[in-house]
């Protein structure tokens, strides 16, 4: 189910503001690709463009290109809401919702796009719920609120309930920021197998996180504040944080640096 | 002996003189007496100058002893914590005096037989009759009304939370201001001069059209400070699974805040059902049951309590049913705001394990 993305000159606006400029990359198929850069300087925000969630904020324009496979996300006649549906989404603070039970969490992706039988939804969240690690924790209060669990158990809900969909793509907006290092290694291991079936995305103030999680690292930085963020470089994780090619890379990387 | 043990120990600088615990009550029960004491010997005879008194000399005397034994810091306070009491009784005095004599004088005549019976067949200046066409006119006045407020107030706030861009919100924030501020006799004249242009008589529903009118600000208001709350994160989370925006809205925004929606409604609605101008006006007020307010005149409780009252001419009847009308009605809207607080605490977002 896994596709590729390919991106090609892509300029994001809030307003009149320039967040990111002229941002190419590629990121492979089952595989994990992280970014890393300074705060401000359009990780976020790049992400946020590649499931059209960047023009849900009041102000924000895309240019450029987005290829999932070969469909361009920016189009003409590109249905934003099918296109968060292959692109999947968790966000860096956990956010169940808190009207709904635990199942009906995971459930809602599907409940509320569409109509499927009982059965049918009972099998997809407990695949779910196992896939997201944390079936074992909850399967006997399925019906508890989802709010009532820790941080770290909730932040495995969100990806439970952005799996549930089966989308192509999981995008991870500093998904272990708010969490303490326990939770955070499970969510680690977790992105590890959920890389076998998902191309994931991962942005992380965390470098160490990303040199343990990712195949390829994408480094973001900006001249100055008020300056539009670019990608500086992207490589293979390894290269990257052993010998990158660029300067502001291994400052950045060595702590040398903002 | 060594001179280092007779060093005397200086006064703590962390401890200072402290009144003891029942001073406040001591205050308020000797300036309650010096004020008792001031009404008689100045032969003032309304017990609300001697309440203000005894309110003026807490305050003062208060400052002034903590001022003496505990210094200014301690002072200021405790005259910040004196007016807040002060403010409280004087807010809850007038209320709880307004509930005694309206119960008080309301038990008089209420009964089954009170809000089971109109006025049809009792003069006002006799005793007998009842409420019941009343309060059958003021459900369906106040139940219509709700009917066309209620959906198109949560739809207002909604456009204007969700999707409203631009001038045209800024505009329709702008009428709903204006709107809230309408009197609600003006509200009632909008009403009767569409009526006297179609040359109609007064009926129920034009009563609720007016209180339509009054009702619609309160609750958009009330509906947009609530949909406000829901955090956006909710919104993108439901978005970012491919909800589209409507659905979002309606499984996810709305179910998050339905309970403080309710409860907007619901004090909304409260302050509909007092409202005498407009129903006097449109609905003109009726003797007989009436159970149809879409052709000809009904009553309602305000209205009865206004009309017993007026047309009472000395009869100690027609005064005991407008109170026990007043009781009914006090009861009604405290009712509905026992209602709205259940349903908030019922809807609340859950966070128990």
């Amino acid at each position: 189910m896994a596709k590729r993305i390919d991106v090609s000159g892509l300029t994001a606006y809030y307003g009149s503001h320039k967040a990111i400029e002229d941002i190419s990359m590629t990121v492979e198929p089952r595989s994990v690709t992280a970014f890393i850069g300074p705060s401000g300087c359009g990780k976020s925000t790049f992400l946020r463009t590649l499931n059209r969630m960047h023009e849900v904020t009041s102000g924000g324009r895309v240019e450029g290109k987005v290829l999932l496979d070969d469909e361009d996300l920016y189009g003409t006649g590109i249905d934003p809401v099918s296109v968060r549906r292959e692109v999947g989404m968790v966000f860096q603070r956990p956010n169940p919702f808190p009207t709904m039970s635990i199942f009906d969490n995971v459930a809602a992706g599907l409940r509320l796009n569409g109509n499927y039988k009982k059965s049918e939804l009972a099998d997809i969240v407990e695949r779910s719920l196992k896939g997201a690690n944390l079936w074992n924790e909850v399967k006997d209060r399925l019906n508890k609120p989802g709010s009532g669990l820790s941080g770290g158990q909730q932040q495995r809900l969100c990806i439970a309930r952005a799996i549930a969909v089966e989308p192509n793509v999981l995008l991870m907006d500093e998904p272990c920021s708010a969490l303490d290092p326990i939770s955070t290694l499970a969510i680690e291991d977790l992105i590890g197998e959920l890389k076998e079936r998902f191309t994931i995305v991962i942005v992380t103030h965390n470098m160490q996180q990303a040199a343990r999680v990712s195949d390829r690292t994408a480094f973001f930085n900006l001249a100055a504040v008020g300056q539009p963020g670019k990608l500086i470089e992207i490589d293979d994780t390894e290269r990257i944080f052993s010998n990158p090619s660029v300067q502001a890379t291994e400052d950045y990387i060595s702590g040398r640096f903002g | 002996m060594s001179t280092a043990t007779l060093t005397p120990k200086g006064p703590s600088t962390l401890r200072g003189a402290r009144l003891p615990k029942w001073s406040p009550y001591a205050i308020a029960a000797g300036s309650i007496a010096l004020a008792v004491g001031i009404g008689l010997a100045g032969g003032l005879h309304s017990r609300v100058q001697w309440g203000l008194i005894a309110a003026i000399l807490y305050v003062v005397g208060t400052y002034a002893i903590a001022a003496a034994v505990e210094g200014k810091r301690q002072a200021k306070d405790r005259i910040a914590t004196s007016f807040v009491w002060v403010a409280f009784l004087l807010a809850v005095v007038p209320l709880a005096s307004l509930i005694w004599s309206t119960v008080v004088r309301g038990v008089k005549v209420l009964d089954v037989y009170f809000l089971t019976h109109s006025m049809g067949v009792v003069a006002d200046t006799e005793p007998g009759g009842g409420i019941y066409h009343a309060i059958l006119g003021t459900l369906e006045q106040v139940g219509l009304a709700t009917v066309i407020a209620a959906p198109i107030g949560v739809l207002t706030a909604i456009y204007l939370v969700e999707y409203g861009r631009g001038n045209l919100s800024k505009a329709i924030t702008f009428f709903v201001d204006v709107m809230t501020g309408i009197p609600s006799i003006v509200a009632g004249l909008f009403i009767l001069s569409l009526m006297l242009m179609f040359d109609m008589q007064p009926f129920g529903f034009a009563g609720s059209l007016a209180l339509a009118i009054l009702m619609m600000p309160v609750v958009v208001r009330s509906t947009e400070e609530m949909l406000k709350l829901v955090p956006n994160e909710l919104r993108e989370a439901s978005l970012a699974l491919g909800v589209p925006k409507w659905r979002t809205i309606l499984k996810v925004v709305l179910p998050t805040s339905i309970g403080g929606i309710t409860t907007g409604i619901m004090l909304s609605i409260a302050r509909i059902t007092g409202e005498t101008a407009p129903v006097l006006l449109l609905v003109w007020g009726n003797a007989f049951i009436n159970a149809n307010p879409f052709e000809g005149a009904q009553a309602s409780l305000p209205l009865y309590i206004y009309q017993q009252y007026a047309n009472s001419a000395g009869s100690g009847a027609a005064y005991d049913r407008a109170w026990a009308a007043s009781l009914t009605l006090i009861a009604f809207v405290m009712l509905l705001n026992l209602v709205a607080r259940g349903i908030a605490r019922w809807k609340a977002p859950k966070t128990g394990r």
